[in-house]
């Protein structure tokens, strides 16, 4: 990379001759060891599908867990650095709280992206801290339907549809792209998200990852909550079978 | 004021939200409660908690609001029904939200107790109470967790015990005699009869607290859950009127 | 070592997407001595190997005592360890304050990891350059958490860290299964086995240098040192596959001539009439 040893790369507050603030990038590359995470928006609500890869056998299945509850009805799908993650989330639960011991209402999913993308972006400004060093995606669902965002690490966020973030994305990208998320209902969704994650998993590089699922919408009365027991078997019996079956094709041919 | 800012739940100390009090300004306390509810009752029964309030919301004497529900379902375990001003009653709602919302957000399956609802509620009382600044309410706080049944009440200047049978307000002179009474004589007694006591109390409660009301509501708390039953209606029998003299 | 440019704090990344003061703390992890934590379906232990500067000095403690129900073992920065745990006292005592009730052990991790990671981010800041294990018990059972410079953490069925611990650790991934049922005497014979792996050449488990915590159920966190960890080690040193079994056995042999017992393994003691409550006497 050109930018290495120009000294223009070892701050935030810096920006190099051509109008970059490299430590952002570098920040981002933290994501490309992290597991895949999807999110989909469906007629009835937000779907999340995270890969977490195993580090150790001795670890307790359900630790280390990337996906958060911020307020009733909204969660948080995250890659990167956890640690931050979690500082993150704890903001995020914070603004949500405050709203609605103010205005005795869930805070509106814009407000919320809203107030947190400020938090991260103001990590961008100042030689004394680093930018964070994940992606979040934020899902909802509320008066307005669903809704979808993520947030990179320098601050800025977009709403989607259909969104992957961590090392699998771009694959990810494409399977997603092969749905019609407009007509799909949350149970059908969690299934497809499913079966994304077992498909972008590098057996090769990656031995062992966890799935975790969740979703919010009216499948689960407005709450962000991880699926019930049932739905995650039936899901990951879903994804296994079509990962089975693309492989016998591929074998055929 | 120097509470004015919300409280962080996880912070009921407001060691946190704690502004700088401005020199030489004169400082507003309440002086007194506004819209407040009367007596509350609570028993604890073999299996399970009964509390009970009636619906009223009074203005000074003045029975102004008549249908205001005082018991509060806190989380499945958990009830607590409050007396004294109805503001300060919704405040605490409120708090009780705040704590749920950010305990369920940790998502690992713990929830709080009775008992540690009713032993944050007293250290938010006796904290606003050493400000100066108290919540203006007596609250009984029921639950059944363990197999066991809890009942505690804490009042606003953070005195708090726990008892088999309580009641607040007026109903700590009128009720209190005969439920300990009931008590002592069945110390485990049905949920029927439970229930049946309650509705003697409050109907001699209505007869003579001048701020009660004849409709009321009833709170169960078992393994089964919190059921808040009502608002159900006393019958008043006023014949007795007749016998009172030298008032009119 | 290698110099780069991007190591100097933590608040710079490197092009690579590295935090190189994170990593380097890490580093001071392994520099600590062993210790290891394992837990079945009652109780969760912790051991630990103390190191003694010079022949003159106590052993440097190395497990702590934070609530009734949770006991931390540290491994690296002793003075880092200690802020944190005093940390998590007041953590805990925050929680009897408010809640009347123990502060459940996954809340008590997630607050002490929050603390952590502000120093993973601030110019100015370094990480804390230590590692825990953190052995706590609550309604939901035991549990064995292990913290990371890095503010990382992890749930686990059992961990060891610390100097020379990856041997424990794949000593540790061999028994992973027999561990859930285990009594609190195999748990801790376990324990010690898997500590002896993280043994420089030169040394030896001792009553001297091994610290014992257990948390279990309705009974308070106990941390034994010295006198009370000697059974244990005369247990292990019995039990098939000790350190000291084939001195023994040479010493059986010389003092029992006559017996065929030559050559033989020895046959671990008997448990018999001892139960988890006999060994936990002092």
């Amino acid at each position: 990379m050109s930018s290495i040893g120009t000294g223009y790369d070892l701050s935030a507050s810096t920006y190099s001759p051509d109008g970059r603030v490299f430590q952002i990038e570098y920040a981002s590359k933290a994501l490309e060891n992290s597991g895949t995470a999807v999110g989909l928006r469906c007629k009835d609500g937000v779907v999340f599908a995270v890969e977490k890869l195993v580090m150790s056998k001795l670890h307790e299945a359900g630790s280390d867990r990337r996906i958060f509850t911020v307020d009733n009805h909204v969660g948080i799908a995250s890659a990167g650095l956890i640690a931050d993650a979690r500082k993150v989330v704890r903001r995020a639960r914070n603004e949500a709280s405050n709203f609605r011991f103010m205005l005795n209402e869930a805070i509106p999913i814009e407000h919320l992206i809203d107030r947190v993308s400020g938090y991260v972006h103001a990590h961008t400004l100042y030689s004394a801290v680093r930018p964070f060093g994940f992606n979040l995606m934020f899902g909802s669902s509320g008066p307005e339907g669903p809704r979808l965002y993520m947030i990179d690490p320098s601050g800025v966020y977009w709403g989607y549809f259909g969104c992957a973030i961590g090392k699998g994305k771009q694959a990810a990208k494409t399977e997603i792209e092969k749905l019609k998320l407009q007509e799909l209902t949350c149970r059908e969704a969690i299934n497809e998200a499913a079966k994304i994650i077992y498909k972008v998993h590098d057996e090769v590089k990656d031995k062992a990852f966890e799935l975790e699922l969740s979703w919010v919408g009216e499948v689960s009365k407005g709450f962000h909550q991880l699926v019930p027991e049932d739905v995650f078997a039936a899901a990951e019996q879903f994804a296994k079978d079509a990962v089975k079956e693309t492989d016998s094709e591929e074998e055929d041919l | 004021m120097a509470t004015d800012g919300f409280y962080l739940t996880s912070d009921p100390l407001g060691a946190k939200c704690d502004k700088k009090e401005t020199t030489n300004m004169a400082i507003g306390r309440t002086l007194r409660p506004i819209v407040t509810g009367s007596s509350v009752l609570g028993i604890t029964f073999s299996d399970g908690v009964m509390l009970a309030a009636d619906t009223l919301g009074s203005y000074g004497s003045l029975a102004r609001y008549r249908d205001l529900s005082r018991l509060l379902k806190v989380n499945d375990t958990t009830v607590a029904a409050g007396s004294g001003d109805y503001a300060d009653f919704q405040y605490i709602a409120r708090l009780f939200e705040s704590l749920n919302i950010e305990s369920d957000s940790y998502c690992d399956g713990h929830s709080y107790t009775p008992r540690s609802f009713y032993s944050w509620l007293t250290r938010v009382m006796y904290n606003r109470r050493t400000k100066i600044n108290p919540l203006w309410n007596t609250v009984i706080m029921g639950g059944y967790h363990d197999n066991k049944p809890f009942l505690g009440v804490v009042n606003s200047l953070g005195v708090s015990f726990e008892a088999p049978t309580l009641a607040t307000g007026f109903g700590g002179y009128i009720a209190q005699p005969l439920m300990r009474d009931a008590y002592e004589k069945n110390p485990s007694m049905s949920k029927e009869e439970a229930q049946k006591l309650l509705e003697k109390c409050m109907t001699v409660l209505y007869y003579r607290d001048a701020r009660s009301w004849n409709k009321y509501e009833i709170a169960t708390i078992t393994t089964d859950g919190v059921t808040i039953t009502g608002p159900m209606k006393l019958e008043g029998n006023w014949e007795v009127a007749n016998y009172v003299r030298g008032y009119d | 070592m290698f110099r780069n440019q991007y190591d100097n704090d933590v608040a710079t990344w490197s092009p690579q997407g590295r935090l190189h003061q994170i990593e380097y703390a890490m580093e001071a992890v392994k520099q600590g001595s062993a210790t290891v934590g394992l837990k079945s379906k009652t109780h969760v232990i912790l051991v630990a190997l103390k190191r003694s500067t010079s022949d003159l000095s106590s052993y440097q403690k190395k497990i702590y005592p934070v609530d009734d129900h949770v006991g931390v073992s540290i491994a690296g920065l002793t003075a880092d360890g200690r802020l944190l745990c005093k940390f998590m006292r007041t953590e805990c005592l925050n929680s009897r304050y408010v809640f009347n009730s123990a502060l459940p052990v996954s809340r008590l991790v997630s607050s002490v990891g929050n603390k952590m990671q502000y120093c993973t981010q601030f110019y100015g800041r370094r990480p804390y350059g230590v590692g825990m294990l953190i052995a706590g018990y609550d309604l939901q059972g035991p549990h064995l958490y292990q913290t990371c410079p890095s503010s990382d953490y992890y749930d686990c069925k059992c961990m060891a860290i610390g100097a020379r611990s990856q041997s424990a650790r794949t000593y540790l991934e061999r028994k992973l299964d027999s561990f859930p049922d285990a009594s609190l005497d195999e748990l801790i014979g376990h324990g010690l086995l898997a500590l002896r792996e993280c043994l420089p050449s030169d040394s030896e488990l001792t009553s001297k240098n091994v610290s014992i915590c257990v948390v279990s159920a309705n009974k308070k966190l106990d941390i034994m040192d010295d006198d009370r960890v000697q059974p244990y080690l005369d247990q292990m040193d019995n039990t098939k596959g000790g350190r000291r079994q084939d001195q023994e056995e040479e010493q059986r042999a010389a003092d029992d001539m006559q017996t065929e017992q030559e050559g033989q393994p020895l046959e671990p003691p008997s448990d018999q009439g001892r139960t988890d409550e006999d060994s936990m006497e002092h």
